[in-house]
Parts: C-alpha cells; sequence; structure tokens
C-alpha cells in the first residue's frame, strides 16, 4: 500500500514536470518576440519607421484581422486586390515589397502582433530591447538571491532559537544535557556547508569546463571601427551586399577591399547625426576611420586615385567555430531562410560587433529541433521543392502537423561533422 | 612418490643457487638514481618533490593550454577576382601530361588550390574515364623534393641560380661556346603541337641540330611495323567497344598498354550485361605473367615470352594465312585454334593486340587483324594516336654521337634514360662527353643530377599547354595556379634561346586564336578543355603484307629459351616510374599481387614448390605462408646484370617465367642524396630492374630468354594488404557464372540467393524476418550503390580517388606490414581454381576483383557495439562516423563483417599540436605526408583524423551535403549524377560504380537495381546486416566457373555421402 501510494506520488510529480515543460515547449513556439526579431525584425521596428512601417498599433489601423493575416502571409496578393490602405502604403514607403511569410501560421502571426502591439521603448538609453530583458531578469534574480539570504538567516536564527529553548526546557525539566557544540563544530552544519559547496562548486566547474572555448560577448577592438549600425542599422546596406559569400558559399567572408570602394571611393567622410562610441566610451573620429580604410586600399581620395599597392585588413575573427564543424551559411540563409539576426544578433545596432550567441553544439541543435522545414504546400507551391521527396510527411502536414528539421535527419552527426 | 613440476634443473635440485634466487624478486637493483643507499625521504630527489613538481606542472600546463583563446585573424582579399568565391570550388579542364600520356581532366581547385582531378567527361577519348596515376598527379604538384629554383653544377654541388636573366646567361655563353657543334633536344614523345612549333623553331635557329623523342616504355616495335604494313609510322585508334572478339598477345591494355583508360572504357561497353538480351564480347588473353587484364580475361593461355611470335603465327595460320608456325605445346594451341574460330565467325568485329615491342611480332599481328576485317573497323586510321612517338634507334645512334662527341649540347625534357635505359652506365658515359647538358626535370633525378644546368620546368597543373592525343583531338591545359617554385616552362626557354620575345602563354593564346579562329573560339576551347573533329569516322588504311615474310621466317628463327625465362612489366600504380616519388601510388596495392612499396620478383607456384617446398595447394603450408610477410630473397642473373629481390608467388604465372615490375628502384648516384633529390618515398622503394631489357638491334624489348635465379638466405617483408587468395567458393561474398548458363536459368543467381536466406524467410520475406530489430523507413532519401563486378576491371583508381577526396593518409610500409594500411575502399582479388588443384596449371586460374567499401549496412552490426554512439545510422541509410565522439575501442572494426573499418594507430596526419614529435613513430614518408607544401592538397571540406580514431567510408558525404544543398538552392528535387557522385563513382573508368537515391524510381540507381535483378546481390547477406551496396553478379564468357564448380562438385559429393 505504501508502495502504490509512493509510486502513484511520483507519477503525479513526472506528469505535473512533463505538462509544466511541455506547455514551456508550446510557448516557446509562440514566442511573439522571437518570431518578431527573427522574421521582421530586419525591415520593422515596432516603434520605429525602418525599411517598413513602426508596427506598434497596426491592429488598430487595420481592424480586419483576416485582411491583416492575408497581407503578412502573402502581401502581393492583397496589393493585387488593389485595396486602397495597403496600396497607399506599399507607394508611401518608395513601393518596396515586403518579404512573404507562408510559414507563419495564424497563431504565430498573432504572437507577432501580440508583441508588437505590447512593446515598450527601451528605457535605459543605450540598451535594446534585449538589453532591457535581461535587466528585469538579473533584478529578479537579485531580488530573489536577498529573498533567499534572508529566509536562510531567519530559518537559522529561528533554529537557533528552537534548540536555546530546548535546552532551557531540558534544563527546566531535569534532563541532562549535552555540553553545547559551537555551530562551527557542529557535524550536521558542517556537512551541510560541505554539500552546499559542493554542489555550488561543482555547478561552477561544470560550467566553466563547458565554457572553455566558447566566447559568446567577445568584443574585440579590430583595425578600423567599422560600425554596422551605420551601415546595416542607419543606412539600410543588405547584409548580403558585403558578406555576398552567404548566399553561395559556406563562408560568408568579410569582404574585400574594393567592395568597400564601391561605396567609400565617394563617401569620405563620417556626416552621420549619431555620434560613434566605443564600447568604453572613447568617441570614435569617423571620417578618420574612413581614411584608415584609404590607407589600406592605397587610395587618395584627392586625386581619386589608387596611389599605393593595397595592404589586406587583418581584421579580427570573432565567431568561430572548431575544424570538425561544417557549417554553410549558404544551407541556412538560402535553403533554410534564416535571417542573419537569429545567430549574430542585433547587428544592426552594434557599433562594435560582438558574438551574440553561445556558438555550442547545443545551442545548434536546439534550434534544429524547433525550426520548421519549408516543405511544399499540397499544391505542390511554394517551400522548397527539393523536400517533395519527403512523400511520408506529405500527410501530416495536411493534417496540420509540423515536421522540425530534426525530423528530416537535422540532428544526425553528419549533417556537420564529416 | 608425488609427482613435481619443473621449470629448470636448479628448481629440480633445490640448489642453493636457486634459493637465493628465490629470496631476490630483482636480479638486479632497482635503478633508483640519487638514492645514496638512503631512504626514500632522504634522497636528492624525494617522492614529495616529485609530487610538487608533477602538481606544478600539471597545473602550468592546464593553465597555459586552456585560460587563454588564441586570437585568429581573418584576412579578406583586397581586391576579389570576380569568379571567385571563398569556400566554393571552382573547375578548370587541364589535360594529365606525363611522358607521352595526355588525359583530360578537370581541375578541383578550392580557394587557389588544386586538390582532385576528375575525368573530363567532354573528351569523346576517354569519356571522364580517370586512373589511379591521373587521381595521383594532383599529390606531385606539391611533391617536397621538387626542385625550387634554376641550379648550376658548380663541379661540386648544385648552386642556386638566383635570376632566370642570370640563368639565360649562361646558357647564351655556353651555347656560344659550342663552335657549331650541334644540339639536340631530348624529350618524351611530345604531343603538344605548340611545343612541336617551338621545337622546329628552336632547331631551325641552331643549325645542325635535332630533336629525339624517347619513350621509356618504347612502342617503336608497333610503329615501326605500321610503317611497313600501312606505310604510316604511326599507331591507330583502337576501338574495343567494337570488337566481339578481343584476343590480345600479352597487352595489359586494361592496366598499362597504350591508353587504358581510353580502352578500359571502350572495354566496359562490350561487359556490360543487357539481362533483356544478355550478350558480351569475348575476350581471350595469351601473356606469360598474370596481368589486370588477363585477370579479366574469359579465357587465358599463357605461353613463354619468347614464344609470342610463334603464338601470333600460328593464330595467323589458323585464320588462313600462308604461314606455318614453330611448334607450341597442346594447351596454347588448343586456345589458338579456338580464338582462330571465334574470330572468323566475328570477322569485321574482332581485334588483336599485341604487347610486344618486336617489330617483326606487330607485323605479324597486323596480318592477323588484316585476316579478321579489323581494319577500318576496330582499328581506326582516321585519327591515329600520337602518344608515342619515339624509335628507340634514334636514340641510340644519339648515344653513339654523345660518345663520339658529336654533340654540343644536350638539353633533356621530361626524360631519365640514366635510371630507365636498359644501358643505362653506357648512357651516363656518353652523357658526359656533350660539352653541355641542360635538363629541364623537376627534380635531380638520375639523369638531371649529371647535367650542367638544371631550370625546372612547372608542374602540368601549372603551365600552359596542348596536346593532340589523336590527330585532330586536342586537349588543353590551363594553370590551376600559380607556379609554387621558381621554374620556368620548357617553351619559355626555348623561346627565350632562340631569339624570341613572346612568351610560351603569349604564343600558346595566339597559335590557338589563329588556329581556331577567334579569341571566342579559343575561350571556350580552354573551358570545354578539348578541341575535337565533329564527326568521328572510322577508315582503314592500305594494307601491304610485303614484309609479312620475312618477319614469320625471322620469328621462326627465334633462339628457344632456357629453363627460365624473364618477362618485365608495369605495374598500374607506378608504370615506368615516372610519379615515383607519389605515396598514394607507392602504398597503392598492386590489383594482382597486393603487395605495397616494393618491386618483387613474381613466380608461380610450381617453381615455388620445386625450388623452396612450399605446396600452397596443401592448405596447411599455405596458410602459414601467407600469414608471414618474409619472403624468400633470390639473386636474379640474366649475363653479367645481377639483382636481389623477394619473390612473390602468383598463380596463373607460366612456369617458366619469372617476372619483374619496373619503375621502382629510384637511386641518386649517392645513395644517401636519394631522399632529397628524388624524394624521401622512393628510399628502399624496390629495385631497378630496366637493366634487365635488352636491345635486339631494332627495339628494346621488355623479356629476356635466359635467366637464372638463385635463392639466398636473406629474408625480406613484402607488405601486402590481402594475403588470402581464395574466397574458398563463398557465394555469398562472390557470385560468379558463365554467360551461357546465365541465358540458360537467369534465375539461378535468386534461387541461390533464396537458397541461402531459407532459414531467415528466404529472400522476400527476409528483410522483416531476419531480425530481432524494427524495421526502420527511410523518407526522402536513402542512399544506395551498385558495383558491378562485370565491368570492373580492378584498375584502382577509385582507390586513389578516394585517398585524394577524403584525406586518407598515408602509413609507410612498415605500417602496411601490421595491416594498418588506411584504404577506404579496396579491391579484393580472388583467384579460382577447380577443387583439388595442385596449382601447377596456370591457364586454370580465374580471377574476380570485388571493390570493398563501406556497406552502409542498415542493421549495422558496428554501430550497435559502439560504447559511445560514435558511429550511427542517419536516416538516409548513412552508417556515419564521428571522430570526435570515438574513443578508439575498435569494438566497430572488429564486429565489422567487411572490415573495412580503419583506425589510426599513429598521428598519421599531422594532427598534433607539436612539430615533429612524430619522428621516428611514423615513417618518414608519412612525415612528408604532413609537410606543409604537401598538406596543401588535403580536402578543406574533410575532416583530418587525429590519433586514436576508427574512420571509413562515408559514401562521401560531403559531396552528398554539398549537392543537396545545391538542389535545395535552385528549388527543385535531387537530380541524380548532376548534384552527386561519389569519389570512387566518378573516378572509374569503366562505370561500374553506380551511386544515388534509391528512394527515387527514377534514379539511375534503382532502375540499375531494377534492369539487372537477376544479377543484383549482396556480399554476406544472410547476416541481416542489410547493405546498401549491391553488387552485380560476374559473368564470364567461358565454358566454366573453376571456384564455383568445386563448389558444385563439393556440394554434389557431400550429398552422395
Amino acid at each position: 500500500m505504501h508502495y502504490l501510494r509512493l509510486i502513484a506520488r511520483n507519477l503525479f510529480l513526472s506528469i505535473l514536470l512533463l505538462t509544466v515543460i511541455s506547455a514551456g515547449n508550446s510557448l516557446m513556439a509562440q514566442d511573439g518576440k522571437a518570431l518578431f526579431q527573427s522574421n521582421c525584425a530586419s525591415c520593422h521596428n515596432p516603434i520605429k519607421v525602418v525599411t517598413g512601417p513602426a508596427l506598434k498599433g497596426v491592429t488598430d489601423r487595420v481592424p480586419d484581422s483576416k485582411l491583416l493575416h492575408a497581407w503578412i502571409k502573402n502581401n502581393a496578393a492583397v496589393l493585387a486586390t488593389g485595396n486602397k490602405y495597403f496600396t497607399d502604403l506599399y507607394n508611401q514607403y518608395n513601393k518596396t515589397s515586403m518579404n512573404l511569410f507562408p510559414n507563419l501560421s495564424d497563431a504565430e502571426i498573432d504572437a507577432i502582433l501580440k508583441y508588437v502591439n505590447s512593446y515598450q521603448a527601451p528605457t535605459a538609453e543605450n540598451g535594446g530591447g534585449g538589453a532591457t530583458a535581461t535587466q528585469t531578469e538579473s533584478d529578479n534574480s537579485l531580488l530573489y538571491g536577498i529573498l533567499t539570504i534572508i529566509l536562510a538567516v531567519i530559518m537559522l536564527t529561528l533554529l537557533q532559537v528552537n534548540s536555546n529553548l530546548r535546552k532551557l526546557s531540558d534544563d527546566k525539566e531535569g534532563i541532562p544535557a549535552a555540553e553545547p557544540i559551537p555551530f562551527y563544530r557542529n557535524k550536521s552544519y558542517i556537512t551541510l556547508v560541505i554539500l552546499l559547496l559542493f554542489v555550488v562548486g561543482g555547478y561552477y566547474l561544470v560550467q566553466g569546463a563547458i565554457g572553455l572555448g566558447r566566447t559568446k560577448n567577445y568584443q574585440p577592438e579590430q583595425p578600423i571601427f567599422y560600425s554596422h549600425k551605420v551601415h546595416a542599422g542607419i543606412n539600410q546596406i543588405s547584409c548580403l551586399y558585403c558578406h555576398g559569400g552567404a548566399w553561395e558559399s559556406k563562408h560568408a567572408a568579410v569582404p574585400s577591399l574594393n567592395v568597400c570602394m564601391n561605396c567609400h571611393a565617394a563617401i569620405n567622410e563620417y556626416s552621420g547625426k549619431e555620434k560613434l562610441y566605443r564600447e568604453d566610451g572613447e568617441e570614435v573620429d569617423g571620417t578618420q576611420e574612413i581614411q584608415k580604410l584609404y590607407s589600406y586600399t592605397g587610395y587618395d581620395p584627392k586625386s581619386g586615385k589608387y596611389t599605393q599597392p593595397g595592404k589586406p585588413i587583418q581584421w579580427i575573427k570573432i565567431h568561430n567555430l572548431p575544424d570538425h564543424v561544417f557549417f554553410s551559411h549558404a544551407q541556412h540563409i538560402r535553403a533554410g531562410k534564416v535571417q542573419c539576426q537569429t545567430c549574430h544578433g542585433p547587428i544592426q545596432e552594434m557599433n562594435e560587433v560582438k558574438q551574440f550567441a553561445e556558438l555550442s553544439m547545443g545551442w545548434c541543435i536546439n534550434c534544429h529541433r524547433t525550426t520548421k522545414v519549408d516543405f511544399p504546400d499540397s499544391t505542390g507551391n511554394n517551400g522548397n521543392k527539393f523536400y517533395s521527396i519527403y512523400e511520408k510527411f506529405h500527410k501530416d502536414i495536411k493534417a496540420g502537423d509540423s515536421i522540425t528539421v530534426e525530423k528530416i535527419g537535422g540532428t544526425e552527426c553528419q549533417k556537420c561533422h564529416y | 612418490m608425488s609427482k613435481k613440476y619443473w621449470q629448470s634443473f636448479g628448481e629440480h635440485s633445490n640448489s642453493e643457487a636457486f634459493q637465493q634466487s628465490l629470496e631476490n624478486e630483482f636480479k638486479e637493483d632497482l635503478p633508483l638514481d640519487g638514492l645514496d643507499g638512503k631512504g626514500l625521504l632522504d634522497s636528492k630527489t624525494p617522492r614529495r618533490d616529485f609530487l610538487k613538481y608533477l602538481g606544478f606542472s600539471t597545473a602550468a600546463a592546464a593553465l597555459a593550454a586552456s585560460c587563454e583563446m588564441p586570437v585568429k585573424k581573418v584576412i579578406p582579399y583586397v581586391n576579389k577576382p570576380e569568379d571567385l568565391i571563398p569556400g566554393v570550388a571552382n573547375y578548370y579542364a587541364t589535360t594529365y601530361v606525363s611522358g607521352g600520356d595526355a588525359i583530360s581532366v578537370v581541375a578541383k581547385v578550392r580557394d587557389g588550390r588544386p586538390i582532385k582531378l576528375e575525368g573530363n567527361e567532354l573528351s569523346s577519348i576517354t569519356k571522364g574515364g580517370t586512373s589511379a596515376r591521373v587521381q595521383a598527379a594532383v599529390l606531385d604538384l606539391y611533391d617536397t623534393a621538387r626542385l625550387r629554383h634554376p641550379k648550376q653544377f658548380d663541379g661540386n654541388v648544385f648552386q642556386e641560380v638566383t635570376s632566370f636573366e642570370a640563368f639565360d646567361k649562361m646558357i647564351g655563353e655556353a651555347m656560344s661556346g659550342l663552335a657549331g657543334a650541334p644540339v639536340v633536344l631530348l624529350t618524351a614523345t611530345i604531343t603538344s603541337p605548340t611545343t612541336k612549333q617551338i621545337i622546329s623553331e628552336f632547331l631551325a635557329k641552331n643549325p645542325g641540330s635535332r630533336h629525339v623523342q624517347y619513350d621509356s616504355d618504347s612502342y617503336s616495335g608497333l610503329l615501326l611495323a605500321n610503317e611497313a604494313s600501312y606505310g604510316k609510322r604511326a599507331i591507330p585508334s583502337y576501338r574495343f567497344d567494337n570488337a566481339k572478339v578481343i584476343v590480345s598477345l600479352g597487352a595489359d591494355f586494361l592496366g598499362t598498354w597504350l591508353s587504358p583508360v581510353e580502352f578500359t572504357k571502350q572495354y566496359s561497353t562490350g561487359r556490360r550485361i543487357n539481362e533483356k538480351n544478355p550478350e558480351m564480347s569475348k575476350h581471350y588473353q595469351f601473356e606469360s605473367l598474370l596481368s589486370p587484364t588477363g585477370a579479366n580475361a574469359d579465357n587465358r593461355y599463357t605461353h613463354r615470352p619468347s614464344e609470342t611470335g610463334a603464338v601470333a603465327l600460328a593464330l595467323l595460320a589458323e585464320l588462313g594465312g600462308n604461314v606455318t608456325a614453330p611448334a607450341l605445346d597442346e594447351k596454347t594451341k588448343a586456345g589458338v585454334k579456338k580464338a582462330a574460330k571465334d574470330l572468323l565467325a566475328n570477322k569485321g568485329k574482332a581485334l588483336v593486340v599485341c604487347g610486344s615491342n618486336n617489330v617483326n611480332i606487330q607485323l605479324v599481328v597486323n596480318a592477323i587483324n588484316e585476316a579478321v576485317g579489323a581494319n577500318g573497323t576496330t582499328i581506326n586510321w582516321a585519327a591515329p594516336a600520337q602518344i608515342r612517338q619515339g624509335i628507340d634507334s634514334d636514340f641510340t645512334s644519339l648515344i653513339a654521337d654523345l660518345d663520339a662527341g658529336k654533340v654540343g649540347a644536350l638539353l633533356i625534357y621530361g626524360v631519365n634514360p640514366a635510371y630507365d635505359y636498359y644501358d643505362a652506365d653506357k648512357f651516363k658515359s656518353a652523357l658526359k662527353k656533350a660539352k653541355t647538358t641542360i635538363s629541364f626535370n623537376d627534380r635531380l633525378d638520375e639523369t638531371t643530377e649529371l647535367c650542367k644546368y638544371v631550370i625546372p620546368a612547372p608542374h602540368f597543373l601549372e603551365s600552359w599547354g596542348d596536346a593532340e592525343i589523336k590527330t585532330g583531338y586536342y586537349s588543353f591545359i590551363q594553370p590551376t595556379i600559380a607556379p609554387l617554385f621558381k621554374t620556368r616552362a620548357f617553351e619559355d626557354s626555348l623561346l627565350k634561346w632562340s631569339g624570341s620575345t613572346s612568351t610560351h602563354e603569349d604564343y600558346f593564346k595566339q597559335y590557338w586564336i589563329t588556329k581556331l579562329g577567334g579569341v571566342e573560339a579559343y575561350e571556350k576551347a580552354l573551358q570545354d578543355g578539348v578541341v575535337e573533329p565533329a564527326s568521328s569516322s572510322v577508315s582503314g588504311g592500305s594494307y601491304n603484307a610485303g614484309k609479312l615474310a620475312e618477319a614469320a621466317a625471322a620469328i621462326s628463327a627465334t633462339k628457344k629459351g632456357g629453363a627460365f625465362e624473364l618477362m618485365l612489366y608495369q605495374k598500374v600504380s607506378m608504370g615506368v616510374g615516372r610519379q615515383a616519388n607519389n605515396p598514394w601510388l607507392l602504398e597503392l596495392p598492386d590489383p594482382i599481387t597486393k603487395a605495397t612499396w616494393d618491386n618483387y620478383v613474381i613466380v608461380s607456384p610450381k617453381v615455388a614448390k620445386d625450388k623452396w617446398g612450399i605446396d600452397l595447394s596443401d592448405r596447411r603450408q599455405a596458410d602459414k605462408f601467407e600469414v608471414h610477410p618474409e619472403r624468400n630473397v633470390v639473386k636474379v642473373k640474366v649475363g653479367n646484370k645481377e639483382l636481389t629481390l623477394p619473390v612473390l608467388v602468383i598463380p596463373g604465372t607460366h612456369n617458366n617465367v619469372i617476372g619483374i615490375a619496373v619503375g621502382f628502384g629510384r637511386q641518386s648516384a649517392k645513395a644517401e642524396n636519394t631522399g632529397d633529390y628524388i624524394g624521401k618515398a622512393v628510399v628502399d622503394a624496390g629495385k631497378n630492374a630496366f637493366a634487365f631489357a635488352s636491345f635486339n638491334g631494332t627495339t628494346i624489348e621488355w623479356s629476356t630468354p635466359d635467366v637464372s635465379f638463385d635463392t639466398t638466405s636473406e629474408l625480406y617483408k613484402v607488405a601486402q594488404t590481402q594475403t588470402h587468395n581464395n574466397y574458398e567458393g563463398r557465394t555469398e561474398v562472390v557470385k560468379e557464372l558463365t554467360l551461357e548458363d546465365f541465358k540458360k536459368s537467369p534465375e539461378e543467381i535468386i534461387e541461390e540467393r533464396d537458397e541461402e536466406l531459407k532459414p531467415y524467410g528466404g529472400l522476400k520475406k527476409f528483410k522483416e524476418q531476419g531480425t530481432l530489430y524494427g524495421v526502420y523507413d527511410k523518407p526522402g532519401i536513402h542512399w544506395g550503390m551498385s558495383i558491378d563486378m562485370n565491368t570492373c576491371v580492378g584498375c584502382n583508381a577509385c582507390v586513389v580517388a578516394c585517398h585524394a577526396e577524403n584525406n586518407v593518409p598515408v602509413v609507410g610500409k612498415a605500417e602496411v606490414l601490421r595491416y594498418h594500411d588506411m584504404h577506404w575502399i579496396r579491391i579484393d582479388r580472388y583467384f579460382g581454381t577447380p577443387t583439388g588443384s595442385k596449382l601447377d596449371e596456370p591457364d586454370e586460374v580465374q580471377v574476380v576483383f570485388q571493390p570493398m567499401l563501406c556497406q552502409h549496412c542498415d542493421n549495422a552490426p558496428c554501430e550497435n557495439v559502439c560504447p559511445v554512439a560514435a558511429t550511427n545510422h542517419s536516416s538516409e541509410g548513412l552508417n556515419q562516423m564521428t571522430y570526435n565522439r570515438c574513443i578508439g575501442t575498435r569494438y566497430c572494426a572488429n564486429n565489422c563483417p567487411f572490415k573495412v573499418r580503419r583506425f589510426n594507430w599513429a598521428d598519421y596526419t599531422g594532427a598534433d599540436s607539436f612539430p615533429d614529435n612524430q619522428k621516428g613513430v611514423v615513417s618518414d614518408v608519412t612525415m612528408m605526408m604532413t609537410d606543409d607544401l604537401t598538406r596543401m592538397v588535403l580536402n578543406p571540406d574533410v575532416t583530418v583524423r587525429s590519433r586514436g580514431v576508427i574512420e571509413k567510408c562515408s559514401f562521401c558525404v560531403q559531396r552528398l551535403q554539398e549537392g543537396k544543398l545545391k538542389a535545395k538552392k535552385e528549388n527543385r528535387p535531387l537530380k541524380d549524377m548532376e548534384d552527386v557522385r561519389t569519389a570512387c563513382q566518378q573516378a572509374c573508368p569503366s562505370d561500374a560504380i553506380v551511386f544515388g537515391n534509391a528512394n527515387d524510381k527514377e534514379s539511375w540507381i534503382s532502375k540499375t537495381r531494377e534492369d539487372n535483378e537477376h544479377r543484383v546481390f549482396y556480399a554476406l547477406e544472410e547476416l541481416h546486416v542489410l547493405p546498401n551496396v549491391n553488387y552485380l553478379a560476374k559473368v564470364r564468357n567461358t565454358e566454366v566457373i573453376e571456384a564455383k564448380e568445386g563448389k558444385k562438385e563439393e556440394a554434389a559429393a557431400e550429398k552422395h555421402a
């Protein structure tokens, strides 16, 4: 009987645990923020006009949610119907057409819209949305930490009081008590402290060992202060203009200097409104940095000619994968349609690039587990026709199931290690 | 009295000394330095100090190693070439040239480095086929022994010449000091029309000068015979694809004779079986040693080399020629009769080729071909081959001129007579009499080190050029990398020295723009790599039998050979030794002997029995012989020339013939220089057998009618990768049947398989019923490979291709001796002989080649035993190997029924972070392969494995991933052949390997399995490992399968018993 109860309790606990985990998973899948970051953030900001309009309040501007969903999924089709609001919008933004998102489900779009509408401008002057979020998180943990310490102190005090009281009552009742042992020689305390040290020390040791060779947040000083914020953020230069290799090759590659000079032959000074600062707060003279580029390329801006032989810039590599990992940018950008920001973070907001993601295997695998395969729809259109050979899964897709990269072998060893 | 066991007499008698020795456990004092008889703690280095140092150094090492991440740089181009994307390979059409050989290839260039050669499919000659040597040529580019700048011999040593101008000045002075003495250009066969023109311009500038072409594997006999028979000193194109009956008189046309890649391609079309209408060509081979070609023959007959002419005459006589042949033994005679009958029955669809370099024999062969209607059908005079033009007598007269001091300057390009001429000493002494000697060879080889000036020519992958492989069939050479060293093209030097201001590149460009009629046509030609006539026609030459009677008389007068005759031959790997310092080729097992790194004397089992009493037909003796690599060493004597070599016993060798491969034994004048001058890999690799060739007055022949050999007391280890030669009638591994049987009962193989699988549910239910494991489906892609044992000729091109593609390491001879060879694909060679054969009859030996690689079993036994799941299965049917997980237990290798898993016993690839700490651990050759220069050949898409991990065939997963990505990028399903091909498949000159997605009903692999359903089988199928590699049974166009008949008889005998 006792056993049965134990089993029942364990069962209940594990079911509870599973429910919580799976609930967490489904919550994650519909995480509007993540979806926004990976799908929309390259052209939209909730409260700023970027390539496209600021999105906050879009549901008020377009109350017909069906229409809005249709627009997000396939804006070309909506434009074709001649909808006035959207046609005007299209013209207002210089006829820059929006990407198609046929893969987004209605639930996902709702999650995005919800995130967008509830978006608050970041309070801190420098930080973006991400920074704010981490701030709140660390605030919480501090709070919990203080709370834990207070509770622990109370508990210890109460324990001490309890033992004193017992001693008093024992004295009163005449029960001989052993000589009180100071708490630092109390074996229970010592055991407790050792256990605690072991757990905490072990945790940090394991974390440290796992972290060996990982360089998240690595942000070295580069030979030229090249600001992605100025280029990709403010001036909206497409990532592929410079990192064209990402479209064709495994390497995105740092652009050769002739690519820089396509623009900088004409742009020889920095006249942006925003002042440039290094991470340590030192102000940077943008024009001076452009001059550095000229010295590398051997370009004389006065005569407009290359007067010196060029020499390559030795940039410091930030994103390093071990040699035994095969990673192809083309596979992710072109076949997988992953946004640059998914792995590189809000690069368009970085003056100095820092490593955003962990670039660990677990991090890779997690994405492969949750990312859906770009299957063609039932008519054989859209999606990537390469996947049309996965006939087995077609039924599942029709039934509304989603097929993740993992299901077609995306987490197998030789997808990346060979 | 109780029993007493004793180990020594001391123990037995319990002597005092024995008692004492019992008390002292250690016979000698323990070697503890610095103890001075005091206790451990008081000694100079007490235990505590030791522990302190240990702790400190561990902590220091840990800190130094792990806490600081190295700063990595990324350095982009200043000005990136437009057509280059870092990480994406570019392909350039070019041409492999080596001696006269020229094969159109496509070089894969990754980030500026050529790393792989593939056949050029636009060439109608080789149609994308390659050979082992072509595949290995890319490694020669990164050879550490190549000369890095021009040199001049100052009387003692070779001094560097710092600039080409200085060199030109020296040559100018030397040339002007000749005082009118003629200049001679000594080259191998030149197929390049531009080079020929440059040479003729150079000759015109130097009156009295001449150009001599010297081929170390000479075809002068054939050239001269054709001159007599057809009025053209040329070699016609052979069309093996048009021949229904092929008779080869000692020509190894699938291995080393003339143009093996082209011939293999053609031959395979006649050997491929169409199940609906099973027909195939009939191939007779008459030879003395077992060649790869003979191994593929349907009927094979052996004879003495001195009888080659007699066999040819007998064949001509049988065909109705008005000649009488000298006597032959009965078996050969019967074979000749049979061949003649088939030839006559297939007039106009028959071809006879002969490997002899004797003019008379070739004259008879021409008459035979005339008689069987080959001229104009299987022999094409419309486009003669240009790849051999050297005439032996030209070279002998050059030596005479040199010796007489009649030659002023000798310019040597691409030949090495000091090594490969039969009378090298004579050449060497004659060479000294030339006033000036200039070599253009790429290293200080045997000839170059005797020259005064050396100006190395670049490798073909660094050069411009062209080759006219056949008349009207051009193949182009364009550089795939800037010259690695200070080298200058031979043509550039000639232009400079004939006073031209043009460079070779401009000259070449101008020549072809004019010839092709415009820059566009020229650029297209470079892009395609070939220019060929719009239509190919087959036409004959006008035949003249004038010299036949004379030839027949000469042959009849041939002296009879002695007790033993010697036959020299080429290995498919080494050839005549031009690519000698190529570890990929040296470690490549010979198709027949399976030996690496050496040459040796080949004898028949009967000789072994008679001479050394080794009876290989006796199982015990054979096993004992096979497991030990030590081989008897013999001293071979021809006249006053001697050579000491180990002996290998090879069935199929004529009982009165011994064979030695040429191309080995490269050695500098001072033996200790060999490693630096010629290359580290050639040191101690075999002996030079060229000296055993003989000059018959007109041509050089590679056989000697009288040879003797004495056994020495020495033993020598020969590194063979396969020592057991018989598949013991195990039809689960190899299935073969005769064409007749196959026609009669096409279901035979299926029935056989059903019989084998009967205990496990029979063929139909086997997959589900034969296992306890679940059956998993493979959605999307299921990779599969099919290997046709009928078309596989065992040429080994795939093995080297795999080396290049997958960074397979070279281990060196000492490691091969321990069976540590690393080849991911090997070609198993089995001999088949009748049951109870005494192995005395060389003619009854049949050979099967079976390429064996990881079978990617869907129910792989290796996967189940890996304790760390380093090898597991992919949803696409790949048996994956994850090197970073592997901890080296080798359980998988032990559990693999095909023995295809390879273990890195040492750091063969230089993955270890400390330079040179592997010296002495791995061989010098392996060290050479880990040189920074040599490592440039590595494929950057494939991990270089470190010590202690297992590796094996991955089905070229990097290519599969690339192909899939290509399809995804183009938004379409995977296309067979276009997107994915494995390296072995692409290299195969006979298209024996088919690979693709077996789930796709339209793919080539599915079609192959469907069209050949009667021949499909899986090796060791009854194990239920469910391989993804299938084989197609070998069909022989002969009367009996020797090995199988034995099995059948055995089975029948068992039934009766």
